[in-house]
């Protein structure tokens, strides 16, 4: 699925100002956003969520035209069908799993969830591996068990497209591993087009088709790495070059040169 | 040896009493639910003044308070005239006169607990419903108000706690007629005057153990809830 994203967006903290100026464009249904913390990746995933509005720009997925500042288009985000995991979760506190996962396909005025609804939920517990936990409340579960529940809770309302903010950083390092390949799988499953951001180059081995490379706010790089040098022949990836194609990016570079171009906006 | 009052003497100030204070705490936790959540959530001009307007029933005495509602309510009040031409209402001497007195006063405490509740809900899970589709209204509903609901009960016990204390704005609003706005902190103060030791034995004894009861009450409720 296409993603475009063309923002910009100044933040104003402690007297500093923060200019995001994204633009690219990504084909592939797994993308990664990469770059340092600070680099303006959340930004740019919350923006395409909905859950920041840009200053100015365009957002397109898929053939919906989500954001257009010209244009007057500002989708709010419950509208957008896009699934958003985010780094801690978000697990709502006071519910539990079942109804966490069942929280985007209940209207409030039902005390039940619908019978169809219910049993989606219950094959995503099967699936997910939580049937026994379908009561338990967020506070109880382990780190890899909160993820799979926002999983589930996200890709029950089957989104155009899920954005994962950092999604195993949350986590302990020997949990990472196991819990990107149950991510490549549940992909695999669901078919659902990814884009995450992350600033760990193993990340991007295991989820990138597109790495779109992000520092102080701009857009330094598009990569495909779906083939040579990054893939072998049958399609493995060659975890070297991606690093080599990474080094040193996960850093902060020098300060940007003072902007000198000149906007008209209308 | 003490006389056992009547029970006129107790009961029906205790009784004036809850039904007042459970009205004015309704009406106070209403309008102290949606200002708190405008002003936690709303960034507008004049804000932190509005907050010190909706907080300064706490700090002025309540005689003031009651003068003001005076010339807001009074038969001659800005909204007490209209009210009386037109819907034929007059609140001056009336148990609802006492409700609008203790609502008033009571406010702050539930206004306050409510605003610091509203901000302490953290704005993800917010969003987190609406990436799951779920309206501004929904996603209040659904996660703002119970993820804030134990600290507005305090609040409204608190602010129910003061409402049954109420006694200068009440007598300026309502005076104190037994049994129609006669409510127990008067009647305590009118016992003692006529010298009514007994009366007054009984009515403070019991004005403590509800206050306390409440106290651990709220107290129970602001304990957390959800740590992990």
């Amino acid at each position: 699925m296409r993603i475009e994203v063309d923002i910009r967006k100044t933040l104003r903290s402690n007297g500093r100002d923060f200019a995001l100026d994204v633009k690219f464009a990504c084909d592939d249904d797994l993308g990664v956003v990469f770059g340092p913390s600070g680099a303006g990746k959340s930004l740019t995933l919350r923006a395409i969520a909905g859950l920041e509005k840009p200053d100015y720009g365009r957002i397109v997925v898929g053939d919906k035209v989500l954001f257009d500042s010209m244009a007057g288009i500002n989708v709010r985000a419950s509208e957008r069908a896009i699934g958003y995991l985010f780094q801690d979760y978000a697990l709502f506190p006071h519910l539990n799993v079942e109804e966490n996962i069942g929280f985007g396909v209940k209207r409030w005025w039902q005390r039940k969830l619908p019978v169809d609804a219910a049993r989606r939920v219950a094959e995503l517990l099967d699936l997910f591996e939580l049937r026994g936990l379908n009561k338990a409340y967020p506070a109880q579960l382990s780190g890899g068990q909160r993820q799979r529940v926002a999983l589930a809770r996200a890709l029950i309302r089957r989104p155009d497209l899920l954005l994962l903010d950092e999604p195993f950083a949350a986590l302990d390092p020997l949990l990472r591993g196991r819990m990107r390949a149950e991510l490549v799988a549940i992909r695999a499953m669901f078919k659902v087009p990814m884009l995450a951001i992350t600033h760990d180059p193993e990340d991007v081995s295991v989820l990138a088709e597109t790495v779109v490379v992000v520092n102080q706010g701009r857009v330094e790089k598009l990569v495909d790495v779906k083939s040579a040098p990054y893939r072998d022949g049958e399609g493995r990836v060659n975890e070297g070059s991606i690093r080599e194609l990474l080094t040193g990016m996960d850093r902060a570079g020098p300060p940007p040169l003072p902007r000198k171009t000149i906007r008209v906006v209308k | 040896m003490i006389d056992m009052p009547t029970s006129q003497e107790v009961l029906i100030p205790l009784m004036l009493t809850l039904k007042v204070a459970t009205w004015a705490t309704l009406l106070a936790t209403s309008f102290g639910i949606a200002t708190a959540f405008a002003l936690a959530r709303l960034r507008f001009p004049g804000r932190e003044v509005l907050d010190a307007v909706m907080t300064l029933p706490m700090v002025m005495p309540p005689t003031v308070l009651g003068y003001y509602l005076l010339v807001l309510v009074g038969r001659r009040g800005i909204i007490g005239e209209w009210l009386y031409d037109n819907l034929g209402i007059s609140l001056v001497f009336t148990w609802q006169g006492a409700v609008i007195a203790a609502a008033v006063v009571a406010f702050p405490l539930i206004y306050k607990a409510a605003r610091a509740a509203f901000e302490g809900v953290e704005r993800q899970y917010e969003q987190a419903a609406r990436a799951l589709g779920q309206s501004e209204f929904e996603v209040f509903i659904r996660v703002t108000l119970p993820l804030a609901w134990r600290g507005i009960l305090a609040g409204a016990m608190l602010a129910f706690a003061r409402a049954l204390g109420e006694f200068g704005a009440t007598l300026m609003v309502a005076g104190s007629l037994p049994g129609r706005t006669q409510t127990l902190s008067i009647a305590v103060y009118e016992a003692v005057q006529a010298g009514k030791d007994d009366v007054a034995n009984y009515l403070v004894v019991v004005t403590s153990i509800v206050c306390i009861s409440i106290l651990l009450a709220s107290g129970r409720l602001l304990q957390p809830r959800y740590a992990s």
